[in-house]
């Protein structure tokens, strides 16, 4: 694999995917911290935001210890040279919340749809793109379709004005080949002017390689996070993934020994349990299922006593696509009621 | 009894939504569908409404206007888009007819039949809005909360097969969750209001499901709760008869949890689309209502 003096762009997700496993209760505080140890490491994206995206506030999530637009106004006011960026899932959040978002800052909005409901982000992407925002489209769970059927998906978001498609692997299934064919093809067919970004969970401990897997097929923005916080058993971890791009003479203009640091003196501490491929996690990876799941289906377990593992496997049967997280409950309502 | 005298009704708009609305309406003991109305001549929707013997007019409601008062229409459905519902409404109230809204235009009263159809009716106007697929199946949950005691927060979930969503949703989905959210706090009856609207692909269609949490301001009291849900599913069962309790109510502090799941009965929609179907359903059961109404003052006049 040659990926010499390639350039990739980091997105940082610890802010944003890595509150999921801080179940939303990242402080102000440790989001100012965090992010102005990016920001000084050189991570040129940083994303923050309710794990779920602007409006994931709430019963069905989780709700998360401050706002949205408290953690949006905190963090800008302490990055240099870092843009930040804001997730938004149509359906979850509105335009109404992207307005907000743009008041408080942000550079980036990604707009996240299921990988095969793309027109739903027409009204989302030509609104970043109104504000004058980069403006991404985010296709979830895109192991589920064909490479052929994500590439509509990405050309209908393309078409609504989106400058950066993500091949998003959000329950950490696929494998280096299906990374390899999906981003190829991504690149090959959009115009040469939009970008094209993975973002990996690491599930099945293939968050590093499939990332480098991305870069040699063409990716542009590699989504990863400081010791690998986030949903699941966590993205990419960055100081790693940034380490072996160093070695294979790629460019991140990230510091190496900074983002470490970022992740062992600042991060780490702040884990209420550290990030690592659990049996429920390694089986989001196995069965196909949206990482966020996870702490759910573990509530889950502990209050009605069905394995976490076999909600999990049913809800990869049912093929549940991101934010079902209300039929975790539901399910294990009724596995328990037949048992 | 023989019920010759029906209340005459036009449908304005042919598509999925009309004509399923039109095979339901064609079972009413009280509402008579005269005429449906589209734009397109070839539109498929008017020829299945000709088929079953019903006047129609590819001139939208000007080509409707000029027969109104000659057949007797007192009640129009539009089912069209929020885009043109206002001028179609202004239209046919000036006949004289009233007018049950199924597109997101909401400029009347929303109407969540079981809970505010006679509040919505007795405000006076000749406009209600049937708010959302996503509110029609959960609004009475929330209701049938807030009727024991306070809400301070109300928030729904609904999940609708991919196939159930038509183009004019997807190209304004904020609508949908912005107009329930609203309708959630203002005929739900919780302080504040939520909505979250998720599209499944999966293959079959999944049934709609429909999450309601409700956050009580004091401890819920968990018996009348859950009577006055079971009561609430019940009162829904008579125009939705595949609306179904499958999980709850479940209590955990103050959150009060519900899990529903709609099917619809398949007149012309598919079963999988609850959402649509209750659409239709409660539409014409805010039609009935009001047809009720106006053959008793009739009679009594």
């Amino acid at each position: 694999m040659n990926i010499a003096n390639k350039n990739v762009i980091i997105h940082d997700m610890s802010l944003r995917d890595g509150m999921h496993s801080m179940r939303h209760q990242i402080s102000l505080a440790q989001m100012k911290t965090v992010a102005a140890g990016l920001d000084a490491a050189g991570v040129p994206l940083i994303e923050v935001t309710h794990g779920d995206g602007l409006g994931g506030n709430s019963v069905n999530y989780g709700f998360s210890a401050h706002s949205d637009e408290d953690y949006l106004r905190a963090v800008v006011g302490v990055v240099k040279q870092a843009k930040i960026s804001a997730l938004l899932l149509p359906g979850i959040g509105t335009v109404d919340d992207l307005n907000m978002a743009h008041d408080c800052g942000i550079g980036t909005i990604r707009v996240a749809t299921h990988c095969t409901e793309a027109d739903v982000s027409e009204q989302h992407i030509a609104a970043g793109r109104k504000l004058g925002l980069d403006t991404v489209g985010f296709l979830m769970m895109a192991h589920m379709i064909s490479t052929e059927e994500l590439l509509v998906q990405a050309k209908l978001m393309e078409s609504y004005g989106a400058q950066c498609i993500y091949c998003t692997d959000s329950a950490g299934y696929m494998l280096p080949d299906q990374v390899t064919e999906r981003i190829s093809a991504l690149r090959d067919q959009l115009q040469p002017e939009t970008q094209v970004g993975f973002h990996g969970h690491n599930n099945l401990s293939l968050g590093v390689m499939n990332s480098l897997a991305a870069v040699a097929a063409g990716a542009d923005r590699i989504d990863g996070s400081v010791a690998g916080m986030g949903a699941g058993a966590g993205n990419t971890p960055l100081e790693v993934f940034v380490a072996v791009l160093e070695r294979m003479g790629a460019k991140t203009g990230v510091d190496l020994f900074k983002i470490m640091d970022v992740a062992e003196d600042l991060v780490v501490p702040m884990l209420e349990e550290p990030i690592r491929i659990d049996r429920d996690a390694l089986t989001l990876g196995y069965a196909g299922v949206y990482s966020s799941f996870l702490l759910f289906a573990k509530r889950a377990e502990k209050r009605y006593g069905v394995s976490a593992r076999s909600i999990l496997v049913e809800l990869g049967k049912r093929r549940t696509v991101g934010g079902q997280e209300d039929m975790i409950e539901d399910l294990a309502l009724s596995m328990a009621a037949s048992k | 009894m023989m019920s010759t005298a029906k209340i005459k009704a036009a449908i304005i708009g042919p598509g999925n939504i009309g004509t399923d609305l039109l095979m339901k309406a064609m079972r009413s003991d009280v509402i008579e569908p005269v005429w449906m109305v589209g734009v397109e001549p070839d539109s498929p929707g008017l020829a299945r409404a000709r088929d079953m013997g019903i006047k129609t007019t590819s001139e939208g409601v000007a080509g409707l206007i000029p027969h109104m008062k000659a057949d007797g229409i007192k009640i129009c459905f539009d089912a069209t888009s929020a885009y043109v519902h206002a001028e179609n409404s202004r239209q046919v109230v000036e006949q004289g007819a009233m007018m049950i809204d199924l597109t997101p235009a909401a400029i009347g009263p929303y109407c969540i039949p079981p809970v505010n159809l006679d509040a919505a009716l007795a405000s006076g106007g000749s406009n209600v809005n049937m708010v959302t697929c996503g509110g029609q199946a959960t609004i009475p949950m929330v209701a049938a909360v807030s009727r024991v005691q306070a809400v301070a927060y109300g928030e729904i979930v609904a999940t609708v097969a991919s196939k159930s969503i038509g183009p004019g949703t997807r190209k304004n989905i904020d609508e949908f969750t912005r107009t329930t959210a609203r309708a959630v706090e203002q005929v739900g009856g919780a302080k504040r209001g939520k909505a979250i609207i998720l599209i499944n692909p999966a293959e079959p269609p999944l049934i709609m499901r429909d999450t309601i949490h409700c956050l009580t301001v004091d401890a819920p009291d968990q018996e009348k709760i859950t009577a006055s849900v079971h009561a609430m599913v019940a009162e829904v069962q008579r125009y939705v008869p595949g609306y179904r309790l499958k999980n709850g109510p479940i209590f955990d502090g103050n959150r009060v949890s519900i899990f529903m799941e709609v099917e619809g009965l398949g007149d012309f929609l598919p079963k999988y689309a609850g959402n649509l179907d209750i659409m239709t359903a409660a539409a014409l059961r805010t039609a009935e209502m009001l047809a009720d109404k106006m053959l008793a003052a009739a009679k009594s006049a």
